[in-house]
């Protein structure tokens, strides 16, 4: 576009570009500040977007850049196939799509990287610090790429949930980590010998594969938290590539932002990033109370019986898990609540920080239910709230209220922080069955003299208690 | 144009640290709209797709450069668009009456 230019703009041309790539750092900044509060999060997203914009607008006048039928013929079918996933996702998909995203910008960042180097007809002009962003840029962005689309596999089904793993296959990848890092060294030192890049892409690809495969479906939150940051810093690695301010400082923007968020999920799972990425959580799982519960006994309720006492509650603490969300009940949930709020009684929502398979899945799928974002409350805030609660509808969570996490030094989940229900007057555990949730282990809860199941598929047991609220 | 690696590097460490400082109050409910966003974020690499496509070179590397460019702009325009879908649903009490 620069061509259309006179002469005398055309000299400071170049500053102006950084200066408009500055621009867009600010809009990226104030976005994403924005987005830290419930009320501006959405002009924080529009921020950003414009933010990207000026920096795609900008970028057309470079005068590197001369050619545009590739430009335009790319940006309309990316940018139709990128409204289409986003007006036809359903919520509850939200975290594949992420995923499917994330593997998106991984592989576009190693592809950048790649096509600069073979778009030079002298890999020679290419100095070390080049080669090595190249070489990063091409590992990390490519792992993303895999490991993300093993993500969205195990999320959406296709692919085992369970962690699938062998002994060694830890010791393996982070020895072909090292390996990769010493190959793209190398590849610096020399890099005429072109097979070398081909094994550093092949690797990297790889291990993408073995290094998500061995996680289990219940750390996927802290998974995509970490591919998001991955993305993001293979951008900024293709923003060294090309000495790209822009890149770098959005890259370096998103890849904190993600390694925020694995660790907000690391803690509320208790666990360190490295046991998730290294433990195999859930292989090593039925361990104590698995099995020998013959002599327990649960109490059960019925529709009727528990619209009653809902409906005379004063106060009800609604307790929604990914089982919810597999049931699409959201919709139903809020009926029931609004029923029971038009009769005077004070309904909130408790919400583990790892409810629903991304983090803060189930806020936005609550949100899409017009439950207002006022009612849902993190587990700092409704913990003390529970002693003072009538009843807890807990609606296809499991291990977030499982007293295990306080009681039982030796489990799998002990030192989790979890919703104190146990303090509320009168329990009811929303379930088909007595069965374990992910992390294997059985849960006291159930048995609980406070307690009472209501069997069932989710969706349907809160339409008969939606309908039984009638006749209350 | 020769750029000092140490000043990228510079600009690489500062901005990490804004995003640090910028994003570790966010509360939960807002958890799935951030991380969607910030992915869209990410989606930046499309200017140097753009710059890889668009510039004079070997046609293999410009064809990369394609691919990259569809790739980024699916992040970006589906990463935009379905955090302002998701950001559309939050409603305070208020505002529903």
């Amino acid at each position: 576009m620069s061509a259309f230019l006179p002469e005398t703009i055309l000299n400071w041309l170049p500053d102006a570009i950084q200066l408009f790539y500055l621009v867009a750092t600010g809009f990226f900044i104030r976005g994403v500040k924005l987005l830290n509060s419930p009320g501006t999060a959405r002009k924080g997203n529009q921020f950003a977007a414009i933010g990207m914009l000026i920096g795609v607008l900008v970028t057309l006048f470079d005068q590197d850049i001369v050619e545009f039928e590739l430009i335009v013929g790319g940006i309309v079918v990316g940018g139709l196939i990128g409204l289409l996933l986003a007006k036809k996702v359903q919520m509850t998909a939200m975290p594949e799509l992420v995923a499917v995203f994330n593997g998106f910008g991984g592989a576009a960042s190693a592809l950048v990287a790649w096509g600069e180097l073979a778009r030079n007809p002298d890999i020679l002009s290419f100095d070390t610090t080049g080669l090595v962003s190249i070489g990063l840029s091409v590992f990390i962005g490519a792992l993303t790429f895999t490991g993300s689309f093993i993500a969205f596999g195990k999320l959406s089904g296709f692919i085992s949930g369970n962690a699938i793993t062998f002994p060694g296959l830890n010791v393996i990848n982070i020895g072909a980590m090292i390996a990769t890092l010493g190959l793209i060294g190398y590849f610096a030192y020399d890099p005429t010998n072109p097979t070398l890049f081909w094994v550093i892409l092949g690797i990297s690809l790889l291990i993408g594969v073995t290094s998500v495969i061995p996680i289990g479906g219940a750390d996927m939150p802290v998974v995509i938290s970490l591919l998001n940051s991955y993305s993001g810093i293979a951008a900024a690695m293709a923003g060294f590539v090309l000495q790209n301010n822009l890149l770098i400082v959005s890259g370096a923007l998103v890849g904190a932002a993600g390694l925020i968020l694995t660790n907000i999920m690391c803690k509320a799972m208790n666990r360190s990033l490295v046991n998730v990425i290294f433990g195999s959580f859930g292989a090593a799982a039925g361990g104590p109370g698995a099995s020998g519960d013959g002599d327990k006994t649960v109490r059960e309720t019925s529709a009727e019986d528990l619209a009653i006492q809902v409906a005379y509650a004063s106060k009800v603490v609604i307790v929604p898990g990914y089982g919810l969300a597999v049931a699409q009940a959201q919709h139903i949930v809020k009926e029931v609540a609004t029923k029971l709020e038009s009769r005077g009684v004070q309904v909130k929502y408790g919400i583990h920080p790892v409810a629903g398979r991304m983090p803060g899945h189930m806020n936005v799928l609550l949100a899409e239910a017009d439950v207002p974002y006022d009612l849902l409350k993190d587990m700092d805030e409704i913990n003390p709230e529970f002693a003072t609660t009538d009843v807890v509808l807990i609606i296809g969570a499991n291990d977030v209220v499982n007293p295990l996490a306080k009681t039982d030094p030796t489990g799998p989940i002990y030192g989790m922080p979890i919703l104190n229900v146990d303090e509320a007057k009168r329990t009811i555990v929303f379930k088909r069955s007595l069965s374990v949730g992910y992390a294997g282990i059985d849960n006291p809860l159930f048995y609980a003299e406070k307690n009472q199941m209501f069997f069932g598929d989710a969706k349907k047991s809160l339409q008969a208690l939606n309908e039984a609220l009638n006749e209350v | 144009m020769e750029v000092d690696l140490t000043l990228l590097l510079f600009i690489f460490a500062l901005a990490s640290f804004i995003g640090f400082e910028l994003i570790s109050k966010v509360p939960p409910t807002l958890h799935t709209p951030l991380m969607s966003g910030a992915n869209a974020i990410s989606g930046i690499t499309i200017v140097g797709a753009l710059i890889v496509a668009g510039s004079l070179g070997n046609p293999l590397g410009k064809w990369i450069g394609f691919a990259a460019i569809i790739l980024a702009t699916i992040n970006v325009v589906g990463g935009f668009m379905v955090t302002d879908r998701m950001l559309e649903m939050f409603k305070k009490k208020e505002d529903e009456k």
